[in-house]
């Protein structure tokens, strides 16, 4: 459990996440932003709770719904707002946009457009402490539509054979675009393909952050003491569409309602209230406060200066 | 009759719903083609049609399907496999390359694989350096596939309706700036050829050999260059293998001038093939000014609009390099 600041500075960071989507959602509906972006919104407990059990020099890997895991682990805002407007100043120069944001000297190893696509570099990262005997570990994002990729299956087996120190976090949003999970496999849980592999499995509510947060210190200190890899599965839900194009033709609104009853921060601001850690509504001041935040990321964004095009041609190569 | 004009993506629909009302083993199979109807809306209404048993929605699993697919057409059937983005198609590539191109050789022509892989490709969407790649080159470069790239609502249909009754495995490439592109396309089913090239503009000066997306990005640059007094032939290839360079010979014995316009990028792009294929035979001589090619710059797409603008071939710059060709003297490489 973490001290009260810290409690407070995690509500914070959902909020912020929250915020930044919701902007870049509205910004794509006035098309002022280019490309495509996918939304986390609704699964900001399961970034922040997992992240938050992280240590100094640890790493994440991240997928095409990323930007909440980059909040989470700690990206300036600033500089991800200017990369999703395409600016100079933006994590990746305006090369990457949403789906690439990456701060590898930090530990975020990057967002990934393929799915699946970053579970061997979680993997190699984990390798590398393990080599040069570092005590840190990698968390591996990905959803639950990535576990019917090859890669799930052959990079699970690697790291439980060679005791990777990786946590396996699949956020179950219940849907891989519009394919439910109940289509899409024919398990129970996700986590139950753990035991194909030797690996424990837990599930966890993922909209409990301090569930994702226990389950994922657990699983990290398995990691760490050489035991190897965990699967774990938080189940949670995306309330916007898949991407920024998408008529939700494949789910029922009332299912969408359900879902955003047991709403994370809601949830989670009302744990604080009651350990009295925040006084009632006292929430809604920080979630003003990082609503202008994000406000203002974007309009400092919107003045940053546009790459030159001759950089297109740089960083093929090292 | 009134000509009836139709989008590029209800034209590859309309060969996909033929198909599958003149043969039951015809099925369409891929992530979210169902409800969803495809990433691009491709097979929108399919499913309320044909049913998820024929419109079949995957796991997301490209190796898998395509596999699937694979062996379903080894057993007669004619799958057609659908991938998102044509990125994925690495997801896919053992059992595209070692696979559904190698069966029927490696048996000794027994077997067949008649599968069709749709998939859209290209730049220009702002969606950078995973979703935005021009790979047909990979599969043209492989003995066993056919590839094909239609530029216009007509070819599209026409060519799919083909590809389908093909015995061979058939990449076909759709492009995602082009599926809201419309043109006239008569109702009933109709076939193009695969293999054969479309002249799609007469000229005496120069010939600008081409396909896909690009074919549009030619016709605009042959229009100002009319303007300014020069007149381009514009070979549209359609297919990318088999590839016909007949027909590109039969324009250069006339213009003496080639340009080859391709998006993907130009190091060991197709467009290199086309140049060779006249340069290394007698045709060469019917050259009067040294080839050139226009296409995207060896560099992964960057997501900035500008920066993707710059990587990628352009009307201007097919102006621009058709008028260096022509204005420099010949028998002096300027
Ligand atoms: C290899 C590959 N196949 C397909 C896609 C297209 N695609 C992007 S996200 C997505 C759904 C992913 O579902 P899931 O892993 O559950 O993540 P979620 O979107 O729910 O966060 C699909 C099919 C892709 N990007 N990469
Ligand atoms: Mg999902």
């Amino acid at each position: 459990m973490q001290n009260d600041g810290k409690r407070v500075e995690l509500l914070r960071q959902m909020l912020l996440s929250r915020h930044f989507d919701e902007k870049v959602n509205d910004l794509y509906a006035e098309g002022k932003v280019h490309g495509t972006a996918h939304f986390y919104v609704g699964q900001e407990s399961v970034a922040v709770g997992a992240i938050a059990a992280l240590k100094e020099g640890d790493v994440i890997t991240s997928t095409h719904r990323g930007h909440g895991h980059a909040i989470a682990f700690g990206l300036d805002v600033d500089r991800m707002a200017a990369e999703l407007l395409g600016q100079a100043t933006g994590y990746c120069h305006g090369k990457g946009g949403s789906m690439h944001i990456a701060d590898v000297g930090a530990g975020m190893l990057g967002a990934n457009g393929i799915v699946g696509g970053s579970m061997g570099i979680a993997c190699g990262a984990a390798w590398a402490f393990k080599r040069r005997g570092q005590d840190n570990a990698a968390i591996c994002f990905f959803g639950e539509g990535a576990t019917n990729e090859g890669i799930f299956h052959e990079t699970l087996n690697m790291a439980a054979i060679w005791k990777l120190p990786v946590v396996f976090l699949c956020e179950n949003n219940q849907y891989g675009m519009s394919m439910s999970v109940k289509k899409a496999t024919a398990i129970e849980n996700i986590s139950d393909r753990a035991s194909a592999y030797g690996m424990p499995g837990v599930t966890v509510a993922g909209s409990t952050l301090d569930e994702v947060y226990n389950a994922t210190r657990e699983a990290l200190e398995r990691a760490r003491a050489g035991e190897g890899p965990t699967l774990m599965e938080a189940i949670t839900y995306r309330y916007l569409g898949h991407s920024k194009s998408d008529a939700n033709l494949y789910r029922t609104r009332e299912e969408i309602a359900t879902w955003r009853k047991q709403d994370p921060i809601q949830r989670f601001a009302t744990v604080l209230e009651g350990e009295g850690v925040l006084e009632r509504d006292e929430w809604r001041k920080l979630d003003e406060e990082t609503r202008l935040r994000i406000e203002e990321a974007f309009e400092k964004a919107s003045r940053e200066p546009d790459p030159q095009p001759e950089s297109a041609l740089e960083d093929v190569y090292a | 009759m009134p000509e009836r004009e139709i989008t590029y993506r209800e034209a590859v629909r309309e060969a996909m719903v033929g198909a599958m009302r003149e043969n039951d083993e015809v099925f369409l199979m891929g992530e979210d083609v169902g409800v969803y109807g495809g990433a691009f809306g491709v097979s929108r209404g399919m499913i309320e049609e044909f049913g998820e048993e024929r419109v079949v929605d995957t796991p997301i699993s490209e190796a898998g399907y395509v596999g699937l697919c694979t062996g379903a057409a080894l057993m007669g059937m004619r799958p057609i496999a659908e991938i998102q983005f044509s990125d994925f198609m690495t997801h896919c590539m053992d059992q595209l390359v070692n696979q559904a191109a190698k069966i029927r050789y490696m048996f000794g022509g027994e077997g067949r694989v008649p599968m069709v892989v749709r998939t859209p490709g290209g730049a220009g969407t702002g969606a950078a350096a995973q979703h935005s790649q021009s790979l047909e080159a990979w599969f043209v470069h492989t003995p066993g596939l056919k590839v094909v790239m239609p530029s216009t609502p007509y070819d599209a249909k026409g060519l799919l309706l083909s590809a389908i009754d093909d015995p061979n495995t058939v990449i076909f490439y759709e492009h995602k700036l082009l599926y809201n592109k419309k043109g006239t396309v008569p109702e009933e089913p109709y076939r193009v050829p695969l293999g054969e090239a479309n002249v799609s503009r007469i000229g005496d000066d120069v010939t600008i050999v081409t396909a896909g997306l690009m074919h549009h990005y030619v016709l605009e640059a042959a229009e100002a260059l009319a303007d300014a007094g020069v007149e381009a032939e514009v070979v549209d290839l359609r297919t990318l293998s088999p590839m016909d360079d007949a027909a590109v010979r039969r324009s250069i014995e006339k213009t003496g001038k080639l340009v080859v316009v391709e998006e993907d990028v130009k190091t060991a792009g197709w467009g290199a093939e086309v140049v060779s294929r006249i340069v290394e035979g007698e045709s060469f001589y019917s050259l009067d000014r040294a080839p050139a090619r226009v296409a995207g710059a060896d560099v992964p797409i960057p997501y900035n609009r500008d920066l993707e603008a710059h990587v990628r071939p352009t009307p201007e710059k097919v102006v621009e390099a058709v008028r260096n060709l022509v204005d420099a003297r010949k028998g002096v490489y300027a």
